[in-house]
C-alpha cells in the first residue's frame, strides 16, 4: 500500500500559514520585558507544529529554520534565556522566510536564498549568544530508507534471538547504575552462574558487565533484582558484527533491549541515564541516539507491553520489564525535496524577490464565475430528480429479491444528498456581509436624529445563499432606517416613558427549520394600532375594528402608507415598506411584524435557505400533484361536518379552535376534476401568509419532500396562484403553489368557493381568469 | 469489526495523514484536536488504541495519557505517543504517564501502520 503524501500538502500549507499568521500576531503584541508564558508557548507550538509537518511532508528547508526557532523559543519559554527585541525581530524575519518557503512549495514562488541564509545566521548567532548549541535538525527526509516489508520478512527465530551465536550463546551488555564495588562483585558472582562475565567500568565509573550466556534476559534481570532495582538496569544485546549467523544485511540492524529507566529515579539519575546510554551506544557502535539521523526515527514500546497476538512478530522482544527499541531500518517520507531544489534554481542572485510572489496565493480560495456555480447547482438539481425517480421505481420491488439493488440505491440517495449539500454550500456566505455595513449607518443616523442607539448583531455567522444576501441588503437597510427613525424615540421621550435613554437596535439571524430568520428589533415606541387604523381609513383602505393585530400591522406594507408624524429626510415618505414586502416575497420570504405599544417592534423576515430547493408538502388533487411550501403550512386536518359553516357572501368557512378560516377549494380554483368535493372527505391544509390564514381544501396529503424549483415563467408563462413547478420522482410535473397569491385569490373570489365550487361543474374558465 | 483508533494531534495535516493512513489500513479512526478533545472522545467510546501528540494547546499529550490511565476503561488500552522529541527524558515522562510506547515524528505512513499492527493487530 502506498499513500500519496501530496494529498496532505494543501492542508499543511494552510495550517502553516495560519500558524505563521498567529505567531506574527502574538509576536507583534508581545511584551519584551515581561512576555506572557501562554503566548510564548503558543509561538513555540506554532514553530513546533510547522517543523513536525514540514519534516513529515518532506519540506526540509522549512525544518531547518523551525528547528533553530523552536530551540530558541524553548529556551525562552523555560526562562533559560531572556527575550530581547532582537529575538522578536529575528522571529518575525523567520516568519517571513517560512512564509516565503511555504509559497515556494505551494505555487513555486521565488524563494530568496540570501534572505533565508541571513535569517538562519541571525537565529544561529542568537542561539550561540544564549549559549545554545543547536544540533543539526534531528530530522532526516531525503534518505530513502530500507523498506519496512523486509523487516516483516525476517525469520521469526532470527528476530527473537537476533544475537544468537553459532554456539547457542548470546552476549548481553549489562549497564548497572551506581552501585558499590561490593554489590558489583556479588552481582558478578551471581551472573557468573549463568555464563561468562567480563566486568568493566565505563567513563562514568559505572559497571558494565558483558555476559555471554545461553540464558534469557529475564534470567539476568531476576538475578540482578537481588541487588538492585531492575528498572535501573540497561541491558543490551552485544553488537552483531561478530555473529556469524547474521548473514542477511537486515540483521545487521541492531536491536537493543533496554530496561526502562525507572521514573522515580529518573529525576536524580537523568544525566546518568542519558550519558551512560549515549556512551553505551558509542561503545557498542549501535548508534541508538547517535548523530546518524536514521536512528532518531525509531519507535518503541514501554513495559509492560505485550504485542498483540495477531501482530507480525518483529524486532520486539517482549518482557514485562523490558523496554524495547526496535532500531530497524528507517522508513522516511517518500518525498524527495525536489520542490526545494526547484525553487532554489529559480532564485535570481543578489535580489530580493520575495515581494514579487503572486498576490492571489494569499488565500487558497479560487474565484469562479457565478454562472458556473449555478450550472453546477442546476445539474445537481437534475441529479436529485433522477435519483428520486430511481428510488420511486425500486420502491415497488421485492426487498428480499433485490436487496443489493435497494442497498445501492440507498447509498446513491445518501451520496446525492451529500453532494447536493456541498454544492449548495458553495453559494453560502455568512450574513455578516450584510450586517457589517449597519453599525456605521446606525451611528450616523442616530447622530443625525439626535438619538442614542446601541446596535447589536446576533448570529452574524449564519450562512445564506449569496443570491439572497445580495437581495436582502436593500430591504434590510430600509428596515434598520425605519427602526432608528420611527421606532426608537428621542432620549427625552424615552426618559419620560421610564426607559433607558439609549435605545437598543438588534439585528439577528438564525436558522429555524429550513429557513433563515432575520429580525430587526427595536425597543422603541411600538406600533400604534389605533393610529394605523385611522391612517388606513384615511388612505381609503378597507379596514375594520375586528382585524387582528398582525393584520393591522401588515397595513404598513400597503403602498403609500406612512404613519410617521413628521416626514424626515431619513424615512417616512410612505414609500418603502411596500417595496420591502415585495422584495421579500420575490425571494419566497415571509415578513411578520410583532409589536407592543411602548415596548418596541420586531420585524421578522423568514427566507428560504436557497432559491433552488424547497421543502414542500405534496398534495393530490384528482390525478395531479401540487406542492405547498412547508414553511407556510400551519397544520392539516380533516374537518368534521359541524365545523364547516357557510357564511353568506364569504363562502365556506371552517371553524378551527375558535377561528373561522375561509376554505379555498383548490379543485374549484384550478378547475381540476376530482371525486372528492366534500371537505369532510378530503384534507384541509391550513396555511398562513402575511398574517392571513386560509384552509386549502385538497384530496390527500402525499408526502413531504425537497423539490427542485423550476421556473414556470421562463418555460411557459406566469400562472396566478402558482410560483413554479418541479419534476417529481415519477417524472410528472407538479406545480408549486403560491400561497400568498392563493389567499388573496380566495378572498377576492370566495363567492366561488362558497356557492358553486363544490358542485364541481361551474364556469371555471371565467373564475380562473378572474383570479 | 474494524478496530478503532483515536488520533490526537493539533496539527490538522498530520492528523489527517495519520487518519488517512490508518483508514487505508482498515482501521476506524476518531480524530481529536487536543488533549481535552481527545479525552472527551475517548470517554464517549472506548477505543482500541490511542495515538497522541505531546505538544498541544489546552491539554498536552502527557496529561491526556495520565487522565486516560485514570479511567477504568483505559487501563489496558495501548497508548502510543507520536512525538518529535525522542529524548530519554521525554520517553521516561511518557512511560511515567502510562504510555506504552512512542513513535518519533516524522514518520512514514507505512511505519505507522506497521507499529499499529504490531500493537493491536490488523
Amino acid at each position: 500500500m502506498t499513500i500519496d503524501m501530496s494529498q496532505f500538502y494543501e492542508v499543511f500549507f494552510d495550517e502553516a500559514e495560519e500558524l505563521l499568521a498567529e505567531a506574527e500576531r502574538l509576536l507583534l503584541g508581545i511584551e519584551i520585558d515581561n512576555p506572557d508564558t501562554e503566548e510564548l508557548n503558543a509561538i513555540f507550538r506554532a514553530a513546533h507544529s510547522i517543523k513536525g509537518g514540514a519534516a513529515t511532508f518532506g519540506f526540509i528547508d522549512m525544518t531547518e529554520i523551525t528547528h533553530v526557532l523552536e530551540n530558541l523559543l524553548d529556551k525562552i519559554r523555560k526562562n533559560e534565556m531572556a527575550l530581547t527585541a532582537e529575538h522578536v525581530d529575528a522571529f518575525l524575519a523567520a516568519k517571513d522566510v517560512l512564509k516565503m518557503e511555504v509559497d515556494g512549495h505551494r505555487v513555486a514562488a521565488v524563494v530568496d536564498q540570501e534572505q533565508v541564509a541571513d535569517v538562519k545566521m541571525m537565529l544561529n548567532s542568537l542561539a550561540e549568544a544564549g549559549g545554545l548549541v543547536i544540533k543539526p535538525a534531528n530530522v532526516s527526509i531525503a534518505q530513502k530508507p530500507a523498506p519496512i516489508s523486509i523487516i516483516a520478512a525476517i525469520p521469526e527465530q532470527a528476530l527473537q534471538q537476533p544475537q544468537m551465536r553459532t554456539d547457542g550463546l548470546t552476549q548481553f551488555h549489562i549497564y548497572l547504575p551506581e552501585i558499590s564495588d561490593k554489590d558489583a562483585s556479588n552481582l558478578e558472582e551471581e551472573l557468573g552462574l549463568l555464563g561468562d562475565v567480563v566486568p568493566s567500568k565505563n567513563a562514568h565509573g559505572r559497571y558494565v558487565f558483558v555476559l555471554t550466556t545461553d540464558s534469557s534476559q529475564a534470567d539476568i534481570i531476576s538475578i540482578c533484582s537481588f541487588v538492585l532495582d531492575p528498572d535501573d538496569l540497561i541491558i543490551s544485546l552485544a553488537p552483531v558484527s561478530a555473529t556469524p549467523v547474521s548473514a542477511t544485511p537486515i540483521l545487521a540492524a541492531p536491536v537493543s533491549v533496554v530496561v526502562a529507566v525507572p521514573i522515580a529515579a529518573e529525576k536524580e539519575s537523568e544525566s546518568f541515564n542519558n550519558l551512560s546510554k549515549i556512551k553505551i551506544e558509542e561503545e557498542n557502535g549501535y548508534g541508538l541516539f547517535s548523530e546518524d539521523g536514521n536512528d532518531e526515527e525509531g519507535y518503541g514500546f514501554f513495559a509492560p507491553f505485550r504485542p498483540h497476538p495477531d501482530a507480525v512478530i518483529t524486532a520486539l522482544i517482549g518482557d514485562d520489564t523490558v523496554m524495547t527499541e526496535a532500531n530497524s531500518g528507517v522508513a522516511a517520507v517518500d518525498i524527495v525535496a525536489a520542490q526545494t531544489t526547484g525553487s532554489v534554481e529559480k532564485r535570481i542572485s543578489g535580489r530580493r524577490d520575495s515581494d514579487k510572489a503572486p498576490a492571489n496565493i494569499e488565500t487558497s480560495s479560487i474565484r469562479v464565475g457565478i454562472e458556473k456555480v449555478d450550472q453546477l447547482i442546476n445539474l445537481v438539481g437534475e441529479l436529485v430528480i433522477t435519483q428520486a425517480m430511481i428510488e420511486q421505481r425500486i420502491s415497488h420491488l421485492d426487498p428480499l429479491l433485490h436487496e443489493p439493488l435497494i442497498n445501492s440505491v440507498g447509498q446513491l440517495t445518501r451520496n446525492t444528498r451529500d453532494l447536493q449539500e456541498s454544492v449548495m454550500s458553495i453559494r453560502m456566505m455568512p450574513i455578516d456581509f450584510v450586517f457589517s455595513r449597519f453599525p456605521r449607518m446606525v451611528r450616523d443616523l442616530a447622530a443625525k436624529l439626535g438619538k442614542k442607539v446601541e446596535f447589536v448583531t446576533v448570529g452574524a455567522a449564519t450562512e445564506l445563499d449569496k443570491g439572497l444576501i445580495e437581495r436582502i441588503v436593500d430591504p434590510l437597510t430600509h428596515l434598520v432606517r425605519n427602526s432608528v427613525d420611527h421606532g426608537i424615540e428621542i432620549p427625552e421621550q424615552r426618559r419620560a416613558a421610564g426607559k433607558s435613554e439609549i435605545g437598543v437596535l438588534t439585528l439577528s439571524a438564525a436558522h429555524k427549520g429550513g429557513c433563515i430568520v432575520i429580525e430587526v428589533t427595536d425597543d422603541g415606541a411600538g406600533l400604534n394600532r389605533t393610529k394605523l387604523l385611522d391612517k388606513a381609513a384615511k388612505n381609503g383602505l378597507v379596514v375594520s375594528e375586528n382585524m387582528s393585530d398582525s393584520e393591522v400591522f401588515a397595513l404598513i406594507f400597503a403602498p403609500g402608507f406612512s404613519t410617521a408624524e413628521v416626514v424626515t429626510d431619513v424615512s417616512g415618505r410612505g414609500v418603502g415598506m411596500d417595496v420591502v414586502k415585495r422584495n421579500i416575497s420575490a425571494m419566497n420570504g415571509v415578513v411578520e411584524i410583532r409589536s407592543a405599544l411602548g415596548f418596541g417592534t420586531t420585524i421578522s423576515i423568514a427566507l428560504p435557505l436557497t432559491l433552488a430547493i424547497l421543502d414542500g408538502m405534496s398534495v393530490s388533487l384528482g390525478d395531479s400533484i401540487y406542492v405547498i411550501p412547508l414553511n407556510l403550512i400551519v397544520e392539516t386536518l380533516q374537518p368534521r361536518a359541524e365545523d364547516i359553516k357557510t357564511v353568506t357572501g364569504e363562502g365556506r368557512m371552517v371553524h378551527v379552535r375558535g377561528e373561522y378560516l375561509p376554505i379555498i377549494a383548490l379543485h374549484s380554483l384550478f378547475n381540476q376534476h376530482t371525486d372528492i368535493t366534500d371537505p369532510t372527505l378530503g384534507v384541509l391544509v391550513l396555511v398562513e401568509s402575511d398574517g392571513k390564514k386560509s384552509a386549502l381544501f385538497v384530496d390527500r396529503l402525499v408526502g413531504q419532500q425537497q423539490v427542485v424549483i423550476k421556473s414556470l415563467e421562463t418555460n411557459y408563462r406566469k400562472v396566478p396562484g402558482v410560483s413554479g413547478a418541479t419534476i417529481m420522482g415519477d417524472g410528472c410535473v407538479a406545480l408549486i403553489l403560491d400561497i400568498a397569491a392563493l389567499i388573496q385569490m380566495g378572498q377576492s373570489t370566495n363567492y366561488l368557493t362558497g356557492a358553486m365550487s363544490f358542485t364541481n361543474n361551474a364556469n371555471h374558465t371565467t373564475q380562473s381568469s378572474n383570479a | 469489526m474494524a478496530k478503532t483508533i483515536l488520533a490526537v494531534d493539533d496539527s490538522g495535516s498530520l492528523r489527517q495523514m495519520v487518519a488517512f493512513s490508518l483508514k487505508a489500513a482498515g482501521y476506524d479512526v476518531i480524530q481529536a484536536v487536543d488533549g481535552q478533545d481527545g479525552l472527551t472522545k475517548a470517554t464517549e467510546k472506548t477505543v482500541d488504541l490511542v495515538l497522541t501528540d505531546q505538544n498541544m494547546p489546552i491539554m498536552d499529550g502527557l496529561t491526556l495519557i495520565k487522565h486516560l490511565r485514570g479511567l477504568s476503561s483505559y487501563q489496558k488500552v495501548p497508548i502510543l505517543m507520536l512525538t518529535t522529541e525522542s529524548s530519554d527524558e521525554m520517553k521516561a515522562k511518557g512511560k511515567a504517564a502510562g504510555a506504552n510506547g512512542w513513535l518519533v515524528k516524522p514518520f512514514d505512513p507505512k511505519r505507522l501502520i506497521e507499529v499499529v499492527q504490531k500493537v493491536i493487530g490488523s
